[in-house]
């Protein structure tokens, strides 16, 4: 039996109460403003809110769903998440299994596996990259927020270090059997690597969903912004910009502020992240730890 | 031999799979970097870049002469060692902390708590932290009220852009940072601790001779690997959050860079400043895989 010794005791309820604590601080503000989303314009204006909503509304969200710009950005970005997630995926498993075997018996290995990491040490920069992206003819078009992130070096080493770990008799006896490399991906690795696939599916649906600075720089419309960019390119103007409301809008703006409109439109930004989080949770300390400290 | 043939017809079949790939970062990733010899040029978008006149180093003279660079760069490594200094500290910190939790509930829900900010972008945080420092209505500005205290602009007054970037850069990353820390902690052997207190050991002797010594490998591989980055200052943050009243302290080699090159459409002074950025940042990272590849046998792949 353990004897728990007095000041240890205390150790741990003051261990409890700084974690707590951090905790709290992290919440804090992302609650804020969450109150301040669902409190009324006045309240929130006075600057009343603080964990709790002030004079309840739904008011603001009525505003941010009303449809305009912001909704059309929704969808722009629901799009850019169903095309790259698929695409990301079967790239990084394409890219993965091959890289995961050894270089007897797939000499080339090594160069390929140098032409893929160098990407991740050295790159053309802002400028050139625009520029190529603008050679192709994607400016403006979906594919410009796609194609150039497809290939994530690092979903594919974390594949990859799932892949080594798995038996090798696994590959062996598929191939003699006499199925193709091809089949031997998608009926045998891939059935049993759908907790590594889930981890990458989340990582990139995630990392779509946020990205902002693409949409900025490669589409010059705000009709094609998604939603992350759209965000970003209202949130340091002082007001709600007037013009391309809807006509329930420009009756909602009544009762509404430029701050609690904002707040409800963060927080309609990050509910998809908020929804997918449990699972995400579920996945990613596992996935990291094994991508980064194997062995 | 048969199987010879037989293998190297299925290894063809690797060599397809890598086919998409290829073009991929051929397009995206290769093409961009011959694009950087605009850099040594005096570039036209609407020329192109054949009948470019090649002007030699003048960009990067040109850059030395703008009064906006030495602060930018000042302002990148002062923000890039601050933060990195932070992240190297709160999440071992926490970490340490998280690890003598002994109600498994408790912790968990601390931990689904700390890391949730890291999968928000910095424009979801960037809205709420303008939020809540706004001095008129912001929370942070009327809880200091109530000590009497003026209200302050934070992210207008250079003397706290800088500790503003960096306690709100702990807020995302900070819980995100101590999962490695954690699995570093649970390879501890726990023969290690019987050991100790077979000594007589109490918890702080315990931690200072078994936990600390521990964890260090990992941490001398965070600090090499953090080197890298010295020169990117967190582009994503300060650009959301930042405004011309700042620019003294806040301003970035990437926010310039991208002034100079989007905005004002410069792109061969952009093109330059990034090169420069490129060139050392790839030495860095170098440097930091070989350091930690020789000091703590880490390997990429």
């Amino acid at each position: 039996m353990h004897l728990i010794s007095r000041p240890y005791r205390m150790f741990l309820v003051f261990n409890s109460v700084v974690l707590a604590f951090l905790a709290l601080l992290c919440l804090f503000p992302i609650i804020n403003v969450l109150a301040v989303s669902f409190s009324s314009s006045s309240a929130a204006d006075a600057g009343e809110v603080v964990l709790w909503p002030v004079g309840f509304t739904l008011k603001s969200y009525d505003f941010v769903l009303q449809g305009g710009e912001f909704n059309t950005a929704f969808l722009y970005s629901l799009l850019r998440v169903a095309l790259g997630v698929p695409i990301g995926a079967v790239i990084t498993m394409l890219i993965a299994y091959p890289l995961s075997k050894e270089s007897h018996a797939f000499p080339q290995r090594t160069l390929y596996v140098w032409i893929f990491v160098f990407t991740m040490l050295f790159n053309g920069g802002l400028i050139p990259t625009f520029l190529i992206i603008k050679e192709v003819q994607l400016l403006n078009t979906i594919w410009a927020l796609v194609l150039p992130g497809a290939v994530s070096v690092f979903n594919v080493l974390l594949m990859l270090n799932f892949f080594r770990g798995l038996p090798k008799e696994l590959e062996d006896a598929s191939l003699i059997d006499g199925a193709s490399h091809f089949r031997t991906l998608w009926s045998v690795y891939l059935p049993i690597s759908l907790p590594s696939l889930a981890t990458i599916l989340l990582f990139t649906l995630v990392g779509h969903w946020n990205s902002w600075f693409d949409g900025m720089i490669y589409m010059n419309h705000v009709d094609k912004y998604p939603l992350a960019t759209y965000l970003q390119s209202i949130l340091n103007l002082t007001a709600i910009p007037q013009t391309n409301l809807t006509l329930e809008q420009a009756i909602l703006l009544k009762s509404v502020s430029s701050r609690t409109a904002r707040a409800a439109q963060i927080f309609v930004a990050a509910f998809p992240i908020l929804l997918v989080y449990p699972f995400l949770q579920k996945y990613f300390v596992k996935g990291l730890v094994i991508g980064s400290v194997k062995g | 031999m048969n199987t010879k043939a037989s293998s190297f017809r299925k290894n063809h079949q690797l060599h397809l799979m890598l086919i998409p790939g290829l073009l991929l970062v051929f397009i995206f990733n290769y093409a961009p970097i011959f694009g950087i010899v605009i850099a040594f040029q005096d570039f036209n978008p609407i020329i192109g870049f054949k009948q470019m006149r090649w002007n030699g180093f003048e960009n990067f003279q040109y850059i030395l002469s703008l009064p906006d660079f030495m602060p930018a760069l000042r302002n990148t490594v002062v923000i890039s060692v601050m933060k990195i200094v932070a992240g190297l500290t709160v999440p071992i910190l926490a970490a340490l902390l998280l690890n003598e939790a002994r109600n498994v509930l408790f912790k968990r829900s601390v931990q689904t708590i700390i890391y949730m900010p890291h999968f928000f972008s910095w424009v979801i945080l960037g809205g709420i932290i303008i939020d809540i420092l706004s001095p008129s209505q912001g929370i942070v500005n009327k809880m200091l009220g109530l000590f009497g205290a003026e209200p302050i602009a934070f992210l207008s007054s250079n003397e706290w852009f800088r500790p503003i970037m960096v306690i709100t850069d702990q807020w995302k990353e900070f819980g995100f940072g101590t999962i490695i820390y954690l699995a570093a902690l649970t390879a501890i052997d726990p023969g290690l601790y019987e050991a100790a207190i077979v000594d007589g050991a109490g918890r702080w002797r315990q931690t200072w001779h078994v936990t600390l010594p521990g964890i260090r490998p990992i941490v001398v591989l965070m600090a090499i690997l953090s080197l890298g980055g010295i020169l990117n200052g967190g582009f994503d943050q300060i650009f959301n959050l930042y405004n011309p009243l700042v620019y003294e302290t806040g301003d970035i080699l990437d926010t310039l860079l991208y002034r100079i090159g989007i905005e004002e459409a410069q792109y061969s002074v952009a093109t330059a400043i990034g090169l420069v950025k490129s060139i050392v940042s790839f030495i860095l990272i170098g440097l930091g895989y070989y350091l930690a590849y020789k000091f703590a046998n880490y390997r990429i792949f």
